[in-house]
């Protein structure tokens, strides 16, 4: 719809894929000329279409063009609410435990992810939902694990929204007591704002970024449950005060759990895992 | 940049409440909008005329009322107003709270012919 504010429509820009349909990774559809977007900025034209020219002969109203005021009352994300709550009433149904993992871009969310599939998989059956705005290249990641997986790919959105879930797990064909991994568009500020239906949401960070993050972006923190620290081998490398960063997190959720780890080494994963078990039980 | 979808999420409501109605087009939308909601006023004032564009609020006016965010404190019970979701206690300093207004975004009512 806007090709120049950083968002799709949201309805024609979201595309779902399955790896296993596909057999290069080039995504299917072709960007068809956009043609440049309208933005009628220039004060629209206000031609007054009152086109019946004074009926003054005839006494009978024309009672649909009375003014009528709705008292409407209604939360302008009730939609993507309802998918959610229908989500989650699914997969509390299937006993399906749900995570929404959000981040910025390069926490190494997916870098988590595979590590976690490839040590848990014998123990957990995993299935896997990509957001990204491009590509199926973190969804050729975690098929290559041979881990059931589907792309969402956004378009211009900057976020998952529950329906595009909704479609994305019927094609998904998800088993009963299963482990669904849902990985959100890169994006530490939209997100927070679309329920996907989710049973926890978990906000990871990296030790690359800013100890501030959580004040800065304090929607996301506020509406998470766990907050990953990632790459804690590189602290001797970088100026962050965890300690601070944690202090930042609380004040914005006093209820955050936190877990310092490193998917690269393998430090604290442990610590995720048993965290991982623990809920989904 | 996620208020193209709140927009167009207002879209969906009109459209469908002036079809319920019977009416042709919407002259007034007013909403309400917490100051915690997560919504930027400016980038919303930016989408709304892509948002709009062939819809039932093409020429509507837009009224907003901007509800400021204000919390109860869990340990002590004070209320206060808060900017943050970091604020935390005036009186006590917890970060202890309940959001009581500022996350709202919704649509309060339509004038429509």
């Amino acid at each position: 719809m806007c090709g120049t504010c950083g968002c799709g429509n949201g309805e024609n820009g979201v595309s779902i894929h399955n790896p296993k349909d596909l057999k290069t990774n080039e995504h299917g559809h072709h960007h068809h000329d956009e043609p440049a977007h309208e933005h009628t900025h220039d004060g629209h034209t206000h031609t007054h279409s009152h086109d019946h020219a004074h009926a003054h002969e005839h006494d009978h109203q024309h009672a649909h063009h009375q003014k009528k005021v709705i008292e409407v009352e209604q939360d302008i994300l009730h939609h993507n609410d309802v998918m959610a709550a229908r989500n989650r009433g699914y997969f509390e149904a299937k006993n399906i435990f749900a995570l929404n993992l959000v981040s910025s871009p390069g926490s190494g969310k997916t870098s988590l992810l595979e590590r976690t599939l490839k040590d848990l998989k014998t123990e957990i059956p995993f299935f896997v939902i990509e957001g990204d705005q491009q590509t199926m290249n973190d969804a050729n990641r975690i098929a290559a694990i041979d881990i059931p997986v589907i792309q969402i790919n956004t378009g211009k959105g900057c976020h998952l929204e529950s329906d595009a879930i909704f479609d994305a797990v019927k094609r998904l064909n998800i088993t009963d007591n299963t482990v669904l991994m849902i990985e959100n568009v890169g994006n530490l500020v939209c997100p927070s704002m679309f329920d996907l239906g989710e049973s926890k949401r978990v906000v990871i960070i990296s030790t690359t970024e800013g100890e501030d993050k959580p004040i800065k972006y304090p929607d996301m923190f506020h509406t998470s449950d766990l907050c990953i620290i990632n790459k804690i081998d590189l602290l001797p490398y970088v100026h962050i005060d965890v300690e601070k960063l944690k202090q930042h997190a609380l004040k914005v959720n006093p209820k955050l759990q936190f877990i310092e780890l490193s998917a690269t080494t393998g430090e604290g994963m442990n610590t995720w895992y048993d965290w991982l078990k623990k809920q989904k039980n | 940049m996620h208020e193209l979808s709140v927009a167009l999420g207002i879209v969906k409501i009109a459209e469908d409440e002036t079809a319920k109605a019977g009416a042709e087009k919407v002259e007034l939308i007013e909403l309400e909008i917490g100051t915690l909601a997560g919504v930027d006023f400016e980038s919303l004032e930016f989408v709304w005329p892509a948002a709009v564009k062939d819809t039932v609020l093409e020429f509507a006016l837009k009224k907003i009322s901007v509800l400021k965010g204000k919390a109860k404190c869990v340990d002590c019970d004070t209320v206060f107003e808060i900017q943050h979701l970091y604020d935390s206690c005036p009186e006590c300093g917890s970060n202890f709270k309940g959001i009581i207004q500022g996350k709202e975004l919704r649509v309060k009512a339509l004038e429509v012919v």
